[in-house]
């Protein structure tokens, strides 16, 4: 029971950080109707200028706002530079370009900063808090650090007229280009959000994974799992998937399938959602009139 | 084909022959491996050139087709060469298998659930309970085949022929399928489902086989790969392979014949003359020309070659 309880919340620990990034996919997959592959990239990316501003010997929670505005601005440009040219293009060149930021993203930073693999350094204290025996404070951190972003992100939406406007330009581009809403800068304030939520994702997975290349791999298809689970569409649904899915991950593989077949967890959930609920639990159930 | 084609089919088969004893045992290895990519190329873009379904995870194919060929020579002694319909069998049931819930699948989410299977798959390739099999981590090493009656040829003089002449059957089939009536459905659930399905095509049908042939197409080119190379291992087969595969189609020409040779020959040496550079350069190098070419010449290398060629005789003909 004490071993099961353990897995459960580390289950929560890395199903919260699954929930950031399905969020940020499902924040983009509102706006325009694509599913961004290289999500986990631009996240392991902006942990990288979180690294390194820490090792110049900045305090880790300046390094941490800084990197969540350069992680903001990445993604603002290269939604400007990259996607808009191909914003009414076929699915397979979005998906094409999705792909080559993914490798351009992975190379560069191997290209400048090897592919060794580093530590992470955690802002929460090394011992467990309370004294309890269940949960480290890293991963009691990793979650409140998520459901404070999920709050942020709630108000914003809820309560700002900015936050409206973005909902607006996602739901009907016309209609708001008519009330005077720039639809373009909408979506690449989006995308700023998007890659910011991921950012955050990644400085809170590093200390877990450690920092290195290819650490967002698993992560990307277990969040890609996630969105689809909560419904591709409703953020609220893609959050619920992340614990969920982390849980499950944590799991089965602690109880059932063994470590080594994590991944599979992800590839049958994957399929498994799209054949038998495309929608998800709480997505819209389209249908098209021919 | 026309008569000029056919000339610069001659020529180009002549020089495919010649070249084994023009260059070094090391170069007609590459060249192996160019026709090898070809197929796997050819493969997935029957697939997504031609049919519209998206693979992210082709590679999963080509592993497929490597690991059947690897196991039965390893375990079971098989020639190398009866190593090739069964891969291609095991490939053509797994594609088969994998198009049939994917049919349900719309462009972008048929992407998804192939990434997935692209990403998980060296890890299902690694599981120990397979290990028996598969050799878990450390894969499997086959020995390379040797020239039969005595031909006096290198062994990678024989293997460039030997896939030569498999390659030149598998393209040959392919234009034939493609051509007719099987190509024009293909290319009709393309570019407009329920048109074609009003036309009478059974397009879950159609579709579930194309993603088998086109496994069967990758997974032949697995096994002749993984008889090239001499080795599997779980690690060669990660999702990079199959965003190699991807940006072969894209840049040698989606939806055309050539254009998988095109992107095979991209595929194999410009990571060789980009990696002096450094070890990460080719990645970067493939994400921008991939970038590059999508803005600027979606129709791929074969694209480019037939809008120059038109040109051409447009103005030939003006004067």
């Amino acid at each position: 029971m004490e071993a099961f309880l353990h897995q459960v919340l580390a289950g929560l620990a890395t199903g919260g950080i699954y929930a950031s990034v399905a969020l940020a996919l499902v924040m983009i997959y509102q706006a325009t109707h694509h599913l961004n592959f290289a999500q986990g990239e631009m996240a392991m990316f902006s942990t990288y200028i979180a690294w390194s501003l820490i090792s110049a010997g900045l305090p880790y929670w300046a390094a941490f706002a800084l990197t969540v505005v350069f992680a903001f601005i990445l993604g603002v440009v290269i939604e400007r530079v990259v996607i808009r040219p191909v914003e009414n293009a076929p699915v397979l060149a979005v998906v094409v370009v999705f792909i080559a930021l993914l490798v351009i993203l992975n190379s560069v930073t191997g290209w400048i900063y090897t592919y060794t693999i580093k530590t992470f350094p955690s802002p929460f204290p090394a011992q467990p808090l309370f004294g309890n025996k269940y949960v480290s404070s890293h991963e009691l951190g990793a979650i409140g650090v998520t459901l404070a972003v999920l709050l942020l992100l709630y108000g914003f939406f809820r309560y700002t007229p900015l936050g409206l406007a973005m909902r607006a330009a996602a739901q009907n581009p016309d209609s708001s280009r008519l009330v005077g809403i720039r639809v373009g800068w909408m979506l690449a304030l989006g995308w700023g959000l998007a890659a910011a939520i991921g950012s955050v994702a990644g400085m809170m997975v590093a200390p877990i994974v450690y920092l290195d290349p290819n650490m967002m791999g698993g992560i990307l298809l277990y969040a890609f799992a996630a969105a689809l689970v909560g419904g591709i569409d409703n953020p609220g649904g893609a959050v619920f998937g992340g614990f969920l899915v982390g849980v499950l991950e944590n799991v089965l593989g602690a109880f059932v399938i063994g470590n080594e077949l994590k991944l599979a967890v992800a590839l049958v959930l994957i399929i498994g959602v799209l054949v038998v609920r495309p929608s998800g639990f709480f997505g819209k159930v389209y249908v098209t009139r021919v | 084909m026309s008569r000029r084609q056919r000339i610069v089919f001659a020529v180009v088969l002549a020089l495919a022959c010649a070249l084994p004893f023009l260059v070094s045992n090391y170069r007609t290895f590459q060249f192996t491996l160019v026709l090898v990519y070809a197929i796997a190329l050819l493969g997935l873009n029957i697939l997504t050139g031609y049919n519209g379904q998206i693979s992210l995870g082709h590679g999963a194919f080509y592993a497929i087709g490597a690991y059947s060929a690897a196991i039965l020579m390893d375990r079971f002694g098989v020639p190398y060469w009866a190593t090739l319909p069964v891969a291609g069998a095991v490939c053509l049931v797994a594609g088969f298998l994998f198009g049939l819930p994917a049919l349900r699948l719309e462009g972008l989410y048929l992407a998804l659930a192939t990434f997935a299977l692209g990403v998980s798959l060296p890890q299902l390739l690694k599981y120990h309970h397979f290990e028996k099999w598969t050799g878990g981590v450390q894969g499997i090493v086959i020995t390379k085949p040797d020239p039969p009656f005595g031909l006096a040829l290198s062994q990678d003089q024989w293997l460039y022929f030997f896939t030569l002449v498999v390659a030149l059957g598998l393209f040959w089939l392919a234009r034939n399928l493609l051509r007719g009536r099987v190509g024009r459905a293909l290319m009709a659930i393309r570019d407009h489902p329920i048109a074609a399905e009003a036309m009478g095509i059974h397009t879950a049908m159609v579709k579930s086989i194309t993603f088998g042939v086109s496994a069967m197409y990758t997974g032949i080119a697995g096994a002749l790969g993984a008889i090239a190379v001499q080795f599997v291992a779980p690690d060669s087969f990660n999702i990079f392979l199959s965003i190699t595969f991807l940006i072969g189609i894209v840049i040698g020409g989606l939806a055309s014949i050539t254009g998988a040779l095109y992107g095979a020959l991209f595929i194999q040496f410009v990571p060789n003359i980009a990696d002096e550079l450094s070890k990460a350069a080719p990645w970067a190098i493939f994400g921008v020309v991939l970038i590059g070419f999508v803005y600027l010449l979606p129709a791929g290398v074969a694209g480019g070659i037939r809008m120059a060629l038109a040109r051409w005789r447009a103005k030939r003909q003006n004067i």
